[in-house]
């Protein structure tokens, strides 16, 4: 499948250059925070954006999808950011086999859309829909199943790569220059297609068990003996809650819903997706909506809200898998300020340093509600992939808060100590000196950009930062 | 790069035995500085800042710079820009002069409005071109509250800070969208070298109050911080206050 239009790609020549729109904007990523300004330019063909890629100045350029990075990852100031929404083709679906060919710019939500009808699903989804497949690669990303399914690249069977000379090639698994990608933050080149692996499902809907944990302890505790029996597992941990209830948290795990579980109504369209959504959050909200006052208050009713124990609740995948997708621009809530996104993950084994960030977080009240503590399986070859055998916590936080900066450094000392790391997909402000240790690949990272990209026509403001 | 919260990788300084400025580096090397460049007159008194700032574990290089001349400050910061990028420029330097002394002595006067004028005009577009060009950073302007408001006691100085804010506003304005932050920072009677044996004002402040407000700044992507906070109201009641009455206070 997609044989033809390989094909093609490869005899692409300068002749099909074309004037593309471009502007100069000021970009950030999902946190809002440091903003930069680049020439954002939107290729709708293949031959445009190797174009594009060839006439990088001495700034260079960098991929970006659809800005959900949280940090500084899809942004490069005074070069040039390449916006790859407009390559949304879905090229070829094999129904039978399970595979899709689409271009890098498709979103999973357009995905979901597809696929889901002809009774397939993304092997793996992140808290938003709003990713392309090109970033989902680029970051490795994972999502409630990685203790079953590990991450998005697992499921990647082969992607075309646009390099820092132009040319485009084919990378298969097992390669160096798959691995180098996957995790790779878009500094090996830009993918142009993927041919990614689905997962079968008979309905569109989730079956969810949802339990309380009174502690750390107790979820802890919880999470390790039944984790194995769901697909999809996930707690939000009340990193507010102090003393005897510190980790408090709720559990909701599940699985695709069988056919047999739907009631008589809902099967005659099992397959349906229609994921709602409320009004945007306006554009101009004032700072400091969510301090400790309003945020413990939210915590403390999410938390008594959810059923002590409840089994095969019947939940659409958006809420399931994606309730902030419901309100548009969810991040403006943080305000001007914007926000940070910490995620670190800790091997199994280092439970203690687990705890102890988690006492520290709870301890210094840091506002968030958005946090979510879940178990990692097997980690996957990539490079500077994120995900290893252990236990993750995310959580968001306010930028503006006094002396997060060197708070978030104590936790990465932590962490580093561990033997843990930090998502890059997330970072935007980790101390460089700590990065080879999180990611011992590192240095073949940076020898393969050397070789494939001598002048760093691939640069973001995360690779400047962080000496990637 | 900037981080999350405003804090430069780089930093290059303009007047660089300012002590509000090393103060400030040094508060920035703790976080995450790790380049530093000192521009200014070369001294043993600048080598003196590099070594100390290196001892902190900066990267720290000299550079001579003199506000007095603008046409080379094209050629010696273009250097600095040439050899990476700099996240955070510092426009530190200035002169308090001697407002009785200049008074009669016009040509002292004017060194003075030079120095932190004219010189920081200069070095300010200088600067402004090469972060727009990088696409990022902060162009941070040490202003003064005699800017706010020229008082009896020390106009010439005043006047020189209050075109040098109302330059750097306007260049905040102009640059605005572009990636690059201006700050302008207003402090008050702040203790040092400059300020020694001057009879000491109210509300005044240090240079690493001077330096904590920059911090804070960076991080809330401000555009005025006056320090200490305080100084904001005092002087919006000083500024609407009539010239008769102005004239009259003891300050």
């Amino acid at each position: 499948m997609g044989a033809g239009e390989i094909e093609v790609l490869c005899t692409l020549t300068d002749a099909t250059v074309t004037v593309m729109p471009a502007d100069t904007v000021s970009v950030t990523g999902w946190g809002r925070t440091a903003p930069t300004t680049a020439r954002l330019v939107h290729p709708c063909t293949y031959e445009e954006a190797a174009a594009a890629v060839r006439g990088w100045g001495t700034r260079g350029g960098i991929p970006r999808g659809l800005g959900r990075a949280y940090g500084d990852a899809a942004q490069n100031a005074g070069g040039a950011v390449l916006d790859m929404t407009g390559l949304d083709r879905i090229h070829a679906i094999d129904v039978d086999g399970g595979t899709v060919l689409c271009d890098a710019g498709v979103s999973l939500h357009r995905l979901m859309e597809v696929l889901l009808p002809l009774g397939w699903f993304v092997p793996v989804t992140p808290g938003t829909r709003y990713v392309t497949v090109g970033g989902a690669i680029g970051a490795d990303i994972h999502g409630k199943n990685h203790h079953v399914s590990g991450s998005f690249a697992r499921h990647v069977l082969s992607f075309e790569l646009l390099t820092a000379d132009g040319g485009i090639r084919t990378v298969g698994r097992g390669t160096p220059l798959f691995d180098a990608t996957a995790g790779g933050m878009g500094l090996t080149g830009v993918i142009l297609t993927a041919t990614v692996r689905l997962q079968p499902v008979a309905t569109s809907l989730m079956s969810v068990d949802t339990e309380r944990a009174a502690d750390l302890d107790d979820l802890m505790a919880r999470l390790t003996a039944t984790d194995h029996r769901y697909r999809y597992s996930v707690a939000w941990i009340d990193l507010l809650a102090r003393g005897t209830s510190m980790g408090r948290s709720v559990l909701t795990r599940g699985d695709h819903a069988p056919l047999d579980a739907l009631p008589a109504r809902a099967r005659r369209h099992p397959l349906a997706f229609r994921p709602g959504q409320f009004p945007s959050a306006p554009a101009f909200l004032p700072e400091g909506l969510l301090g400790r006052t309003t945020v413990g208050l939210f915590n403390e009713l999410w938390y008594r809200k959810a059923p002590r124990a409840r089994a095969g609740e019947l939940q659409k995948i958006s809420t399931f898998f994606h309730p902030l997708d419901g309100v548009p621009h969810w991040n403006r809530v943080y305000g001007r300020g914007g926000f940070v996104q910490y995620q670190f993950v800790v091997g199994y084994g280092q439970e203690e340093a687990l705890r102890r960030i988690v006492q520290r977080i709870s301890v210094r009240r840091c506002p968030s509600f958005l946090a979510v503590l879940k178990r990692f399986g097997e980690g996957d070859p990539g490079w500077l992939s994120f995900p290893m055998p252990g236990w993750t916590l995310a959580l968001d936080i306010p930028a503006n808060l006094p002396g997060l900066g060197t708070f978030l450094d104590e936790l990465d000392e932590e962490v580093a100590a561990a033997d843990g790391r930090v998502y890059l997909a997330k970072d935007a402000r980790l101390r460089p000196e700590l990065l080879a240790e999180m990611y011992p690949r590192l240095g073949e990272f940076q020898s393969l950009r050397r070789e494939l990209d001598p002048r760093g026509v691939f640069t973001s403001d995360l690779s400047r930062r962080l000496g990637l | 790069m900037k981080d999350a919260f405003g804090i430069p990788q780089s930093l290059l300084i303009l007047g660089g035995t300012s002590e509000i400025a090393l103060a400030t580096a040094r508060r920035l090397i703790v976080r995450r500085t790790r380049t530093v460049w000192l521009a200014g007159r070369p001294s043993p008194a600048l080598e003196q800042a590099a070594e100390q700032l290196r001892g902190m574990g900066a990267d720290v290089r000299t550079v001579a710079f003199d506000a007095l001349d603008s046409e080379s400050h094209e050629t010696v910061l273009g250097k600095v820009f040439a050899e990476g990028d700099v996240d955070m420029v510092l426009l530190a330097f200035g002169v308090l002069g001697d407002q009785a002394r200049d008074e009669n002595e016009p040509l002292s006067a004017v060194r003075v409005a030079q120095t932190n004028y004219t010189g920081a005009v200069s070095a300010g577009l200088v600067c402004a071109r090469a972060l727009q060009t990088q696409g990022h950073g902060s162009l941070v302007v040490l202003s003064s509250v005699a800017g706010e408001r020229a008082r009896r006691s020390n106009f010439i100085y005043g006047s020189s800070k209050a075109g040098l804010d109302a330059f750097a506003q306007g260049l905040g304005d102009a640059l605005h969208g572009t990636g690059v932050h201006v700050m302008v920072v207003r402090p008050g009677f702040v203790r040092t070298r400059m300020t020694a044996g001057l009879p000491q004002a109210p509300l005044a402040t240090t240079p690493e109050a001077v330096a904590t407000a920059v911090e804070t700044g960076l991080r809330r992507r401000s555009e005025t911080v006056w320090v200490p906070g305080a100084l904001r109201l005092v002087m919006a009641a000083l500024r609407h206050a009539p010239r008769a009455v102005f004239r009259r206070l003891p300050i």
